[in-house]
């Protein structure tokens, strides 16, 4: 299991390809990656603030929660902070499990999590001007499925 | 001694990312009225508790909470990760 917590844009081909050759007696791979939304053209950029040291506590409380809970035989969490452009990557999860059913279900917990646990904060940065994005009721909501 | 941080516009409200504050404040909620009574930036950031988060030594708490023992404080909106 690794996290990272990073500035720097990431390659979500090649942390594929490495996540799969580490993912040894896996029988399924799931990744998902975020992209910075353009909002039809309107973002100029995207600031990410994070809690250093809280954040990567709270990633890896949820990712051990994951793995122990789908008994993963691994998972990545990537998540970048500081200045980004639209159609950037902002993060991503892969999950490796002998079965697809529990790499889809354990993706799908961590980025529930990472939406409301994982302490970053977005704000978009528009042609108009700056503004916090505000979490959804429906963010926090999703967790109570699990 | 606490060190007490503030995060996205929390931080841009009061004006500062972190301070350390000398207090005997027993819980989260008596020391947010202690900066409150402060300057009306505090009062402005605190106003509406229900729109705040808080973590305690880096572990989300909640208002009632205790400070015995605790070093560190933050304050920030709803985590918009992900």
């Amino acid at each position: 299991m690794r996290v990272r917590v990073q500035a720097a844009a990431f390659d979500m081909g090649a942390e594929a390809v490495a996540f799969a050759a580490a993912a040894k007696g896996a029988g399924a791979i799931v990744t998902f990656t975020g992209l910075v939304r353009d909002n039809g053209g309107t973002l100029a950029a995207m600031e990410i603030e994070h809690y250093p040291g809280m954040t990567e506590k709270a990633i890896d409380a949820i990712a051990r929660q994951a793995v122990e809970r789908w008994a993963l035989t691994d998972a990545l969490v990537i998540h970048r902070y500081g200045l980004l452009r639209a159609d950037e990557p902002i993060m991503m999860v892969a999950t490796a499990a002998p079965h697809r059913a529990d790499a889809f279900a354990a993706a799908e917990f961590l980025m529930d999590y990472l939406k409301s646990r994982a302490p970053f904060w977005k704000k978009e940065i528009g042609v108009d001007g700056a503004t916090w994005v505000e979490a959804k009721a429906a963010d926090e909501s999703a967790l109570e499925r699990w | 001694m606490i060190d007490v941080m503030y995060f996205a516009w929390v931080r841009e409200r009061i004006g500062l990312p972190r301070e350390r504050v000398e207090t005997e404040a027993g819980t989260v909620a008596d020391l947010v009225a202690e900066l409150s009574a402060r300057e009306p930036r505090y009062a402005a950031a605190f106003a509406d508790l229900a729109s705040l988060r808080v973590a305690l030594d880096q572990e989300l708490s909640s208002f009632d909470a205790s400070l015995e023992g605790v070093r560190e404080v933050a304050f920030f909106p709803p985590m918009t990760g992900g």
